[in-house]
This record gives C-alpha cells, structure tokens and sequence, in this order.
C-alpha cells in the first residue's frame, strides 16, 4: 500500500532518540524547510477547502447546471464558468472536487485516529509488560502485517459492506500493526534508558512510569507516523472507493469513486479523471512533505 | 547459520497459525455465514444444507477449523463460485501472470532507483539530488490507479505507442508451458511472443514499479550517503584510488545492504498495487481476478488467494531475512 | 439473452398458429454480406467481456458462451438474418399433426459433425434424451435454465414445483425424418428451438468426453467432463481449436459445412472486461470488432472511421416496485415518480442516439404494442400535486441499483440512478440509495422481493409478447412485490390461449393499457446495443435476439 509497512518494519530501529531538547531544534530547523512549508501549506489548503466546501463551491455537489446539455459523447470539458467542465449528469466537476475534500479529510483524519488509538494500545501492552503479553502482541501484529494492506482493508470491507465507515475501520484496522510496532520499539528503547532506571530504582511504579516518562518521550516519531498515515489513509480511500468498497451512495462525492467512475469517459473526457485524480495527488502529498521532513527534523538518522 | 534459520522458520508456525484462524473466523463472520458466502445469495435451504454436509459446517468448531486447515495444507480451496473451477486451478492461471508483471515492476524500479539515487546522493545538493528527492516524494503521493490512467491516457490513448491492455495480442499463438508469457516465448523460441509480451508489460510495469521506486531511490541515496561518510571511503579516496574501484569496492556494496532489505518489504506492496493497477489494464493476473471475486462476492476464491499470499509474503520476508543474515553475520546474532 | 425471471415457465398454452408472427426483419445495414466478400481467408478477432461459461447450449443462459456457441452448433431451426422469424437449419422442413402434439422434422441430408459423425435423426433424438433426462444439479434452472423455461419439465423432475414436460419423447422414424412428441400444444416450441439452448451436438463426442458429468450444487455447478471445456462439436461453420480460459477461444473454418462455408479461416473471441479496454483494443488494430459499445465511445469510433452497427431494439428498462413495501402500493404515489423523472433528459444523456422513449413494458416492432396507452410525462408540479393528493407522509424510497453491469437497455445503471434520484428529490422525496453486485446479488434480491424500488430490464429471447408483459405480470411476481391484478392475469392467460392473430393482437393491446393504468414499474427505454467494427470488415448481420453467425463476415 505505501510507506507504511516498510516503515514499520524498519521503524522500532530507526526512529529512536528523538526526545525533550531535540524538540526545540526540529522545530526550528522545520521552520526553514522549503519542502516542509510547502508540504503544510498544501495541507492548509487542503483543510480549508475541506472545511470551508458549501462556501467556495460554487455549486451544490448534486445540482446539475449542466443538465439538458450533455450526451454520452458530448460532456464539455473546463471553461470559464466551470473551470474543472461538467461531469456525465452534467454537474459541475469543480464542486464535486471540493465536496469530495471533505470526504478525504473525513476519512483520512478518523481512519488514522482508529488506527493510531488500536495501535498505541497494543504497542503499549507489549511494551509495558514484556514477556508473553508481548510475544502474544507481537505475533498478532506479524499475522495482521503478513496480509498485503490493500488485500486486509478489502477482506474486512467485504465483512462490512460497502459504505464510508466499513472503509474507515479496514483502513484503521490496517494501520493499527503500523502503530503497535513503532510504540513497541519505542518503549523497549526506553526502558533500558538512564532515566527509566533512576525513576524505577526509586519505587516509581510501572504505570506513572509508562504514561508519565515513556509514552511522552515517544510522542514524536508517533506524530511524524501519523501525518505519513493520513497521506496513505487518503490514498487507500481513495483506492477503496475506486474498487466499489466505498458509500453506496453515488451522489456523494468521493474522489477515488469519481475518478473510478470516469473510466469509461476516459479518452472522450480526460478531465473527469485529471481533477480527483489531482485532487487525491495535492492532499496525500502535503502530507508525505511534511511527515517526511518532519521525521527528518526529529530524528538525526535521517538528516541530510 | 542452521541455528538462525531454523529459529526463523518456527517463527513463521505462529504466523500462519494466526493467519489460518483470522480465514476461518472471517468466513464465518461473513453476512449469511460461511455456505451462504460459498454459494451466495441465492442459495436454496436445500444446497445450503448440502454444502455443509461437505464442508462439515454442521460440526463443531474445532472439528471444522481440523479440516479447513488440512484441506489448505493440500491447497484444496473449493471452487470459485464465479468460474466454476477450483480455486487453485485458477491460481495457477493467475499468479504467473502476476508474478511477471511484479517482477516487470521491480526490475523497472531497481534499474532505475539505484543508479538515481546513488548519483544523486553522490552529487548531493545537485539538481539531480533535488529532483529525485521531490520525485520519490511524488512517487509515494500518486496513487497507483491515477498513475496508471495517466500512462494509459497519454501512452496508449493519445500516442498509441503501447497497447491498452491484456498480457498478448489475441492473434499471438503462442503456448505458454510456464505462464510467464516472455519466458515462455524465449523457451519454445517464439521470441515474436516474447516481444509482444514485453511491450504488454511496459506500462503496467512502469505504474506498478513506482512506489518501490520512490522508495528504492530514497533508500539507496540515504544509505550511499551514509557509506560515503564513513572512514573507510574516505580513507580511499585520500588514497587516490579510481572512483570507479571505490563505488564498486566500497559505496555500493555496503550500501545495497538496507536497499535489498527494502526491495524484499516491496512483495506486500507489489500485490496490494497489482490489485490497482490490473483493474486498469485489464491485465489478467491475481489483482484482476481478485477484484472480480470482490464484486461478485466469490468468497471461496478471496479467502484461498488471501491465505497463499499471506503466505507466500512471510516466506518472501523469510528469504530476505535469511540472505540478510547471509550477506551481513551481525544480523544472526539478534 | 436471459434477463430477469429464473424460474418461470414459459406455459405453452397457445396453438402453433401463433408463430408465425413475429418481427419484420428490421435493420441490417449490410443485407447480403456472404454474397459480397468473393477473396475470403483471414482472422477476425472479436472482443467479448466475459469468458463463456461452457461451451455447450443447453448448459448456459449467458450472452457470452452463446456468441461463440451459435459458431459451433446449430439447431433444427433458426431465426432469419436480423429478424425473429424462424427459418429451416438442420431440418429442412417440418409439419406438425393437427392436434399440435406431433412434430415431424425432415433432416438436411449429407451433413456432418466436426468429427465426422453424421447428423441423421438418432443425433437429434439423442440430444433431446439427453436433455429431457437431466438429472440432479442439471435440472438447476442455472444450468439448464432454457429446457426449464420452455418444456418446463424432465423425465424425472428433481424438484416437485415443476411440470410435466411439454416434450415427451422423439422417435427417429428414418434415418432423415424425426418426430417429436410434446405433451401439449404449444406456440412457443417452434420459436424456441431456434435458441442457442437446443442445438445439436455430436452424440459421440457427448458420451466421449462425459458432457453430463457434473458436481458441485445447483447454484454453483462444476463441470467435470471434457465436452463444453475442450470437444465442443456441432454442425456449425466453425469448428472448436482451443481455449485458454480467462482469455480466448479460437476457432477455425470447418470446410464440410453443408452451406456457405465461413469467410474467415480462423475466428477468435478474446476477452477484454472493460469497455474502455475494448474500445482502445479496436482502435489500436488488436481486434477488429466487440460487442455492447459503450455509448460515450459511439460518436469517437464512427468519426474515427470505424463502422457501428447497431441491433434493433428488442428491450426494454424499466423502474420496478414491490407494492409490499409502503409508499409503493399507493397508486399516486406511483404516478408521482413516473411524472417526476425527466426520461427525455436521461436518455439524452445516457443513452446512445436511437434509443426511444417506451411507453410500455415491450418494444413498439412487437404484435401488440398500443398506441395509446396512458403515458406520463415529465411534470413536476403535476407529480407534487399526486403527492399531496396521496395522503402519503413518509416519502422516503429505497432505490436500488445494480453495480458491475452493463445491459444493452442499461448501459451505465448508476448513471441513471444518480439522474432519478436528482428529479425525484426535486419534487420532494426523499431516496435511500442502495446497491449490489448485479450477479449474484442484485439479481436475486429483485427476484426475492428484497428491493422495495429498482432499476432492471429485458432483452426479448424470442419474437412474441409472451416473452415481455407475459413473463413479468401473467401471475403473481416477486419481482412486482405483492402485485396482484387478477384482471390483468387474466387478460394475459387469455392472449396466450387466443389462436386468431387479429385478436391476439388485440388482447395483448389491452393488456398493455390495463398495465399502463395500474403502473406497475414504470418502462422508460428501448435501447439499440451497438456493435463496432473496423473498416474492412464487411457481412456482419445484427440480430435483436444477438444470435449472430460469423460465417458470413470477411476481413481484408
């Protein structure tokens, strides 16, 4: 699917040392990254227009200005008044790409959340306890990763059915081992640290531990995780929908189900595809700019 | 040696024990249960009650998981409610297909990726650097599918120079004693085929190859990057040996380390990507064929094509992890 | 092909008389392409969506494996070149006693299979036992639905609801003479015969290759003999070479055809499951034809030079209601959503040019459409006024439509269900979108009664009134929901039993008016599928039923 299941792999190694004062100087050296700016500015307009939909469209998604005007081979492309050009039931292709950010930043925002809750969850039971509670974890999150993302998200989405929460909860589910990993590795780093075995050799107990010292010290690479998630929650959806796993409601506009239903137009009305198609490219790239500097920023590995 | 490998191959008992229960349970979860997700909808009391006569559904649950797994263990998955064939015999149709195709993909994406990113680590800061870096950034951003229109768009529907779809040309007769349709050609010397089996490749290759691409590309300029700091490079170049002895000697070699790693990761990817990138082109391989299974609810045939690539994917990592220890002795000692 | 109804059966009450009626041959823009192409030779490559089934005719209902069946096999009779009328194929001729119930068929002489058995009457009664004794999973109206709809029975029926069979037995009188024996008169045996279902297959190859073997149950059969997969053998102009399954099937000319042998050396139906892909696969030269062009790609081919060719339009797509599910058994109501949908809009936005408007439940070319049935046009205001009248509060519909489809009458069902779902909000109702796979899924919660409010149609399989308003409203339909018109039954019973043309005609007229009245589904299109071809392919004649032979078509 992406990154992700590369990353989790790789990850408990990697993103390491990535704590307290370094924050201060990931900060600042993000400040003055090009790619990162541009990666949050994408992601800026990305939220805004997801949010700020019924104002800037200028159409509602389902009204049909173009209606009487279109045949199956006659559906005009961009023009002044419609700047993306209208769609096969002659409504306006620039509303339904900004209604479908909605959908996008809908999806991908609590989609990610499932996954990154499930994920801390398990990561911090395995980390906490060790011993068999971790091998059990462990195991599981090795059978949940050894089925290929996009298959996983499809297998549940058949238990579901089809509509915009079965999409949600497969692409949750699919994040969750991604998640576990990283906090896994996370504390295990930890625990051998300095300040770990000070605060354990003076009684503290094991809970305040966890929640007061690991798990704020491993907030950072979970953060850069999560902005790299949304870019791949974004495109899974996108690739769920695009498969007719997503709402049953053809009306609402989702990118990936647009772009999958403009198949047939595709050599009369490029444009049908062009615009999701872009639409999904800008969101998921604001946030792979910014995830990726953001790692970058933190951990030193990846500097340069 | 033996040691490690042996560890990690019990390490896979597990896995697949996990992953033969996670099918059982979820084709039991299906809406309908399992006979009805066998025979769909429409099946009639009387045929729902055959089929879990045969697939003993009316026994318990520990009898029933008992003859799931030996019916997988000799890869007996029922048949394909859409088709009417044995699911493995459809699997044999399929996963060649696709098997070349990811293969196609991943040749495409090391090619390519290597040489960029090590130049482009080596020329750090160049144009190159920068464009190869925002290029592996756009890589991961593309969807597969929308990547695939584009080329399908421009390449096939606009320019012509490749075809749209399929694995041949219909009028190609040719006979495939492996599936592997350019491999065939060149074994029964109909390198006519084999061509014609190339150009069919090109685009769905290249779409698929993108994200192992980006990837590769990152990994490798990453690793170059770190290799070329080391002492040891340094070391020779104080010498005043040829860059060209030191890329061989040194950077590459130890830099490939992490990027073979990667290209293993890739497997789970590559089939997550078929699944997309065949429904584009009509490519009839295991992405195809589970997309079909998908809208028509052909259960039988997701739950066996799940569980062998689920499979064959831990093996895959196995393989990697196994040369990894061959090539790098640190890693047996973890 | 097949559309809607799995299980009824075609009752044959009606004398043979009736069949004579039928279309007039109405379009082919070549009419005599066997005549024209004088050089012959080549390889015509066609494109398909689908994989057949099996290759063996009373085994399948699916358009696929009957395109490439129809190569391969023939049958005692067959309809006439781009019309339903029936003319002689394997018999010569045939006459039936004049109680109806004894059919005599004179062979063609000196005609062989394509492994040199010769055709003679053992052979055609052998495939009607054949038939007639199915057993088991091959009663299944899945395998052998055709058999089931048409005798409505088998020797030994498996499952208790059916019949006695319409056949009873054939005898082989002469070595050229066969007499079939029916149980009843009936006017759709005739007509019948010439559908890709009861065509004639090579009795050794038959028993050779086990063409009976079969496992599995009845809504998922598997075939476990050679017959259909690998030694399909009829009497047709092509004979079987190979098929890599998924992918193609070849045939090559057979050179003993007792008539016009084929043009073409070698056929090919490959299979590309995307419209797009098919279009671009015709474009590019990888195929010279394909079938179900889709509509947006019409104007594309035509101004790029490629000849589309178009089949009368023998369909119709229609809105169906299950009146158990309330608003739907409110009569207002339902003339509220027939006036409320713009169909002139969505045919001109989703239909290819020569699609009609229908009026009702079967195509104008057909004996007994009425002129003046009521019909409803595009008023909004007159379908809020319905609404209010109706008394109705609750105005949410579930509306269904099927996924994964592409219908001659339906090209793009979602498409059509987004513009009615737009009209029908605009007057004020609410819809509850609802979707499924159309096969298996969609297909049997319409036929269940699982679908309150839904989109489906009908492709004709054979040239007779019987075959649309009979089959959807004759009796009580699941389909229809808990519609129960017994006038309306007993019209239909009426025509069918009527032996005067003139007042068979007249019958199903009314009919059509008392349907149009009580409304209900609403029938909105009869649509031409089209059919593409390259330029320098020549003799292909459409055929509404879509049983065409390729024998007469000729590449440069």
């Amino acid at each position: 699917m992406s990154l992700s299941e590369i990353e989790a792999a790789t990850e408990s190694e990697q993103v390491e040392q990535a704590a307290g004062n370094l924050r201060r100087e990931a900060w600042r050296r993000l400040r003055r990254d090009p790619v990162a700016i541009v990666g949050f500015c994408l992601i800026a307009f990305f939220v805004l227009v997801a949010l700020l939909a019924p104002l800037l469209a200028p159409y509602a998604p389902d009204a049909q200005p173009g209606r009487g005007m279109i045949t199956p081979t006659n559906i005009p492309g961009p023009s002044a008044q419609h700047w993306f050009g209208l769609d096969a039931s002659g409504r306006d292709e620039l509303s339904r790409v900004i209604h479908g950010a909605r959908q996008s930043l809908l999806v991908g925002v609590v989609s990610m959340l499932l996954g990154m809750i499930g994920g801390l969850t398990l990561g911090v039971l395995a980390g906490a306890f060790g011993g068999t509670v971790d091998s059990v974890v462990m195991r599981i999150v090795d059978v949940m990763l050894s089925i290929p993302g996009l298959l996983m998200a499809i297998a549940i989405a058949a238990l579901l059915g089809a509509s915009l929460t079965s999409v949600m909860i497969a692409i949750a589910i699919v994040n969750v081992p991604v998640f576990a990993r990283l906090l896994r590795g996370q504390m295990l780093a930890q625990r051998g640290s300095d300040y770990v075995l000070a605060a354990r050799s003076l009684g503290v107990r094991r809970r305040s531990i966890v929640f007061g010292h690991i798990l704020p010290n491993s907030i950072s690479p979970v953060i850069v995780q999560a902005t790299l998630t949304l870019a791949t929650a974004i495109i899974e959806a996108a690739a769920l929908s695009f498969l007719g796993l997503g709402s049953a409601d053809p009306r609402v506009p989702e990118w990936g189900r647009m772009l999958a239903d403009t198949q047939r137009y595709l050599a009369s009305a490029p444009h049908l595809a062009l615009f999701p198609g872009l639409a999904i490219v800008v969101a998921a790239l604001g946030f792979t700019m910014l995830g990726e500097r953001l790692r970058e920023a933190i951990d030193p590995k990846y500097r340069r | 040696m033996l040691k490690f490998v042996i560890r990690r191959l019990l390490l896979l008992v597990p896995i697949l024990f996990g992953l033969s229960v996670l099918l059982f349970v979820w084709l039991r979860a299906l809406p309908g249960g399992p006979a009805q997700a066998l025979l769909g909808e429409r099946a009639t009391a009387d045929s729902v009650a055959r089929i879990e006569e045969l697939y003993g559904l009316n026994e318990p649950w520990y009898v029933q998981y008992w003859k799931f797994v030996s019916a997988a263990v000799q890869l007996d998955f029922g048949n394909s409610a859409h088709t009417n064939r044995p699911v493995t015999e459809e699997m044999l149709r399929t996963f060649p297909a696709t098997i070349e195709l990811a293969v196609a993909a991943l040749v495409f994406a090391i090619g390519i990726g290597i040489p960029l990113g090590y130049f482009a680590a080596r020329k750090y800061g160049s144009w190159l650097d920068n464009l190869s870096v925002s290029g592996s950034l756009l890589g991961v951003a593309v969807p597969v599918f929308f990547l695939a229109y584009i080329l399908k768009y421009v390449f096939s529907v606009r320019l012509g120079w490749f075809p749209t779809h399929g694995r041949d040309d219909p009028r190609m007769d040719a006979e495939h004693p492996t599936g592997l349709y350019v491999l065939d050609g060149i074994l029964t010397g109909n390198l006519e085929a084999s061509w014609d089996a190339l150009v069919h490749l090109v685009l769905p290759a290249v779409a698929l190859g993108s994200i192992p691409l980006a990837i590769i590309v990152r990994i490798t300029r990453a690793s170059v990057l770190d290799v070329v700091h080391e002492d040891y490079v340094r070391t020779a170049e104080a010498k005043g040996l040829w860059e060209r002895t030191i890329t061989r000697r040194h950077v590459l070699r130890n830099a490939l380390l992490p990027v073979v790693t990667v290209i293993g990761l890739q497997a789970g990817l590559l089939f997550s990507g078929a699944i997309l990138t065949e429904t584009v082109f009509a490519f009839d391989g295991v992405g195809q064929f589970i997309y079909e299974a998908i809208s028509t609810r052909d259960y039988a045939v997701l739950q066996g094509f799940i569980l062998v690539i689920a499979a064959m994917y831990v093996v895959v990592n196995l393989l990697v992890d196994v040369s990894y220890g061959l090539i790098d002795p640190r890693v047996r000692v973890r | 092909m097949r559309g809607t109804s799995l299980n009824r059966r075609l009752a044959a009450g009606a004398l043979a008389g009736a069949l004579a009626l039928g279309l007039t041959a109405c379009g082919g823009d070549d009419d005599d392409g066997a005549a024209s192409g004088g050089e012959g030779g080549g390889t015509l490559v066609f494109a398909g969506s689908a994989d057949p089934v099996i290759l063996d005719g009373s085994l399948v209902s699916d358009g696929e494996s009957t395109r490439v069946i129809n190569q391969i096999f023939e049958g005692l009779v067959r309809s006439e070149e781009g019309g339903t009328e029936i003319e002689p194929a394997l018999a010569e001729s045939w006459e039936a006693s004049p109680d109806g119930l004894q059919w005599t068929f004179t062979l063609r002489e000196g005609v062989t299979f394509h492994d040199g058995e010769p055709f003679d009457a053992e052979a055609v009664c052998f495939n009607f036992e054949r038939w007639y004794n199915f057993t088991g999973v091959l009663q299944s109206p899945a395998v052998s639905y055709y058999w089931g709809t048409v005798m409505g029975g088998f020797a030994a029926n498996e499952d208790p609801a059916m019949g006695q069979s319409l056949y009873t037995g054939c005898e082989a009188s002469d070595e050229h003479t066969a007499v079939i024996t029916l149980s009843r008169p009936s006017s759709a045996f005739l007509s019948a015969l010439a559908m890709p279902a009861f065509t004639m297959a090579s009795p050794a190859a038959l028993t050779e290759f086990q063409a009976d073997a079969v496992s599995g149950t009845g809504e998922s059969p598997s075939f476990d003999g050679t017959f259909g997969y690998e030694h399909p053998v009829g009497t047709g102009p092509f004979q079987f070479e190979s098929w890599e399954r998924g992918s193609e099937v070849r045939l090559s000319k057979y050179e003993e055809y007792w008539d016009e042998p084929a043009q073409v050396d070698e056929l090919i139906f490959t299979v590309i499951p995307d419209g797009p892909a098919r279009r671009q696969a015709l474009e590019s030269g990888e195929i010279d034809g394909y079938d179900l062009v889709d509509p947006a790609d019409v104007d594309l081919l035509e101004s790029a030079g490629f000849q589309m060719l178009r089949r009368p339009a023998f369909n119709v797509a229609y809105i169906g209601f299950q009146q158990n599910y309330p608003p739907f058994d409110n009569l207002q109501i339902r003339q509220a959503i027939a006036h409320a949908i713009d169909f002139d809009n969505l045919i001109r936005t989703n239909y290819p040019e020569g699609a009609v408007r229908a009026t009702q439940f079967m195509p104008p070319e057909l004996f007994g459409w009425a002129e003046d049935v009521t019909t409803y046009d595009y008023d909004p205001d007159r379908a809020r006024e319905l609404i209010a009248e109706s008394g109705v509060t609750d105005l949410t519909l579930p509306f269904w439509y099927p996924t994964d489809v592409s219908r001659p009458y339906m090209p793009d069902a979602q498409a059509n269900w987004e513009l009615m779902a737009a009209d029908l909000e605009a007057v004020g109702f609410t819809i509850e979108p609802n979707t499924a796979p159309w096969n298996p899924d969609y297909l049997d919660a319409t036929q269940t009664g699982g679908t309150p409010m839904f989109l489906l149609g009908w492709n004709g399989d054979f040239g007779d009134p019987d075959n649309f308003i009979g089959t959807f409203f004759q009796d009580v339909n699941p389909q229809f929901g808990s519609f129960n018109n017994p006038e309306i039954f007993a019209k239909l019973d009426e025509a069918e039993q009527e032996t005067d043309e003139d007042a068979r005609t007249a019958l199903y007229q009314e009919a059509n008016r008392m349907i149009m009245d009580f409304l209900p589904g609403i029938p909105y299109v009869h649509s031409e599928p089209a059919i593409a071809f390259r330029e320098g392919v020549d003799g292909f004649v459409p055929d509404p039923l879509s049983n065409e032979s390729f024998a007469t078509v000729t590449v440069d």
